[in-house]
């Protein structure tokens, strides 16, 4: 258990700069998630604090001690890697004893460990296999027990569910969330989904061209985006953003209609007004807020709800309309959104523009 | 399975006329290539009379040859000189070969290309030229007519460096790195996590070399002086100095020597063939 800080922390390949010195403190217990798209930096952090990479600039402290030249066997930490790296020519029961490698304790000792963690993920039957004859799942499970066996101070994990088929990705999201819970260990976890992000994280951190853009619980980051980015990559599907521009405190959409814009000023007078899906639902036009109507182009089923996409002068345009109501194809449709839902950005700075 | 619903129609293959020219060329190939072979094998079975006599079967098949050469000292002294050569020679290569190809195919260090540029590059010169500047540092190191001397230009070889540095290149980062974590030093994770992930292309490399050395002729021939640290095919061909030519001891000697390179390839074909593949196909 520990805690970790990341101080100015800066990475360099030859001239290009792929981290520019972010700052972080992660809480001891903490499960702290680095998402955003792909080169953004976020597994190269990662890689920084388990010593797999050197550091440019800046410092990382674990528990207080500063890491920067240790070799990542002397930081106490333990991986977790998208392809599971576990040894394919040694048994489960090996590659988990793999991570007591440098414990001194008693042989007898360790297999009482490992067989202990087994238990944990229900891998005592699967002891004496080798890897191959293991699924997906049950693999990524042996990585964990080859991290969990150590009792470290930390776990990282470098996206260690993108190899997973959708159903057994939900359901190890789940086990590593119960895991977590159990052991309390700092968990730092790199991914590209937002959904795992969101329901993994006590803390997310959105990561974008090797800068830390916001950092906030699951549920700050869905409610108080600061920008563009952030705001349209957390949450699925993604915050619809019309352009309009500004004029006597409302704001007139460029696909018609006005909506009256609760903020002091704005930089310029070209702006994005949010919405997200589920919170634009069928309605008649009248009250105060965003209605946009156009002609229903694509209808997505899922059950609970029905996501309805209206082209509206040349815009695509993502609603939700209750699980039973399917609007048809080429229909008319009007869609609201009230005023404490809406989210405005600057269009130049891509900033958010207040706080609702 | 539904019962009946699927019998097995045993259909004629077509013969192409493609395939036809195929098989006899395959046929011509094997048969050249048998020849000598079943020539060998008919030879050590006759007696000195019957030697020029070129039935394949022959007249009155005697094994006094086998005798006479499995109790004549020289010939076993030979044949444990030739183990000794081969098989050091092959732990050597298995374990150089492998530590320079994995130190260059995983760890990034200034000179590396200048390095591995430089060992590909002695895979061009050919071993006539390399005889010379050999001779003259066994000579000038006391080398000469020893196991050493004989041994020593093959205790490492370009071609398997390359070949391993190829393979090793084929092995995830993430496993090296898991075990660094995991507090293993480099030679462990070399020999304990990366080395068990390439045995076929070790399994090849072994054998390459040892049946490259069980064959090795040229240079041993020119090391050695003393007839009790001949290798068996040096020793072999002694046979056709010495005491005019004895045909029927050389393919005596020739077909027992052949023996170990036969067991070798019946047992590890499967591991030959599929080296050979790998190494075709991992570029």
């Amino acid at each position: 258990m520990a805690t970790i800080e990341l101080e100015r922390l800066v990475k360099r390949y030859g001239p290009a700069t792929v981290v520019h010195g972010i700052d972080l403190s992660i809480q001891d217990g903490e499960f702290v998630v680095l998402v955003g798209p792909s080169g953004c930096g976020k597994s190269t952090t990662l890689r920084m604090i388990a010593g797999l990479e050197e550091i440019s600039d800046g410092t990382v402290r674990i528990d207080g001690r500063v890491v920067n030249d240790l070799q990542p066997k002397d930081r106490n930490i333990a991986m977790v890697f998208q392809n599971y790296a576990i040894y394919p020519h040694v048994t489960v029961a090996d590659n988990i004893a793999f991570g007591l490698y440098r414990s001194k304790l008693s042989q007898s000792e360790k297999r009482r460990r490992v067989e202990q963690v087994a238990e944990t993920l229900g891998l005592t039957h699967l002891l004496e296999r080798r890897p191959a004859a293991l699924s997906g799942g049950q693999r990524q499970r042996v990585a964990i027990g080859r991290a969990m066996v150590r009792d470290p101070a930390a776990f990282l994990f470098d996206e260690p569910l993108s190899n997973l088929d959708a159903q057994l990705r939900t359901q190890m999201r789940i086990e590593i969330k119960r895991l977590h819970h159990r052991l309390a260990t700092t968990s730092v976890f790199v991914t590209h989904d937002q959904v795992e992000a969101m329901t993994m994280a006590d803390r997310i951190v959105v990561m974008r061209e090797g800068r830390i853009l916001q950092v906030g619980t699951p549920l700050e980051l869905y409610e108080n985006p600061v920008d563009v980015f952030t705001a349209s990559f957390i949450g699925s599907p993604t915050m619809n953003l019309l352009p309009g521009s500004l004029k006597d405190g409302a704001a007139t959409l460029s696909l018609g209609g006005t909506v009256r814009a609760p903020f002091a000023s704005a930089t310029s007078s070209e702006i994005l007004v949010g919405a997200r899906p589920h919170d634009l639902v069928p309605s008649e036009a009248g009250s105060e807020g965003l209605t946009v109507s156009g002609t229903v182009a694509v209808v997505e089923t899922l059950g609970s709800e029905t996501l309805v996409h209206i082209e509206s002068a040349g815009q695509t345009i993502i609603g939700s309309a209750p699980g039973r109501q399917i609007p048809r194809i080429g229909e008319q449709l009007t869609l609201h959104a009230p005023m404490e839902k809406l989210y405005y950005f600057d269009k130049a700075t891509e900033k958010a523009l207040a706080a609702r | 399975m539904k019962a009946a619903a699927s019998i097995p129609v045993l259909a004629m293959p077509k013969v192409r006329p493609g395939r036809i020219i195929a098989w006899t060329l395959l046929f011509i190939g094997g048969i050249i290539m048998v020849t000598p072979l079943l020539f060998m094998l008919s030879t050590s079975l006759k007696d000195a009379s019957q030697v020029y006599d070129l039935r394949v079967i022959p007249e009155a098949p005697t094994l006094d040859n086998y005798i006479e050469i499995l109790g004549d000292g020289r010939f076993t002294r030979w044949l444990i000189n030739s183990t000794i050569v081969a098989v050091i020679v092959t732990l050597s290569n298995v374990f150089f070969d492998s530590l320079v190809g994995y130190t260059l195919a995983k760890f990034r260090f200034r000179g590396r290309y200048i390095v591995f540029i430089a060992i590909l590059s002695t895979l061009m010169i050919p071993t006539e030229m390399l005889v010379l500047p050999w001779y003259l540092m066994a000579s000038q190191f006391g080398w000469l007519d020893s196991y050493w001397g004989i041994m020593f230009p093959g205790m490492m070889t370009a071609f398997g460096t390359f070949l391993m540095k190829q393979f090793f290149e084929g092995v995830p980062d993430d496993f090296l790195e898991a075990a660094r974590i995991d507090g293993l030093n480099e030679f462990t994770i070399w020999w304990k996590i990366a080395m068990p992930l390439v045995t076929p292309a070790l399994s090849a490399l072994a054998i390459f070399t040892f049946l490259g050395n069980w064959t090795a002729f040229f240079w041993p021939l020119i090391v050695t002086t003393s007839a009790e640290l001949y290798t068996l095919p040096v020793g072999l061909s002694s046979f056709a100095v010495e005491q005019s030519i004895q045909w029927e001891k050389i393919m005596t000697g020739a077909s027992i020597a052949t023996l170990p390179t036969l067991i070798i390839f019946l047992f590890l074909q499967r591991y030959i063939v599929r080296g050979v593949m790998l190494a075709g196909l991992k570029g």
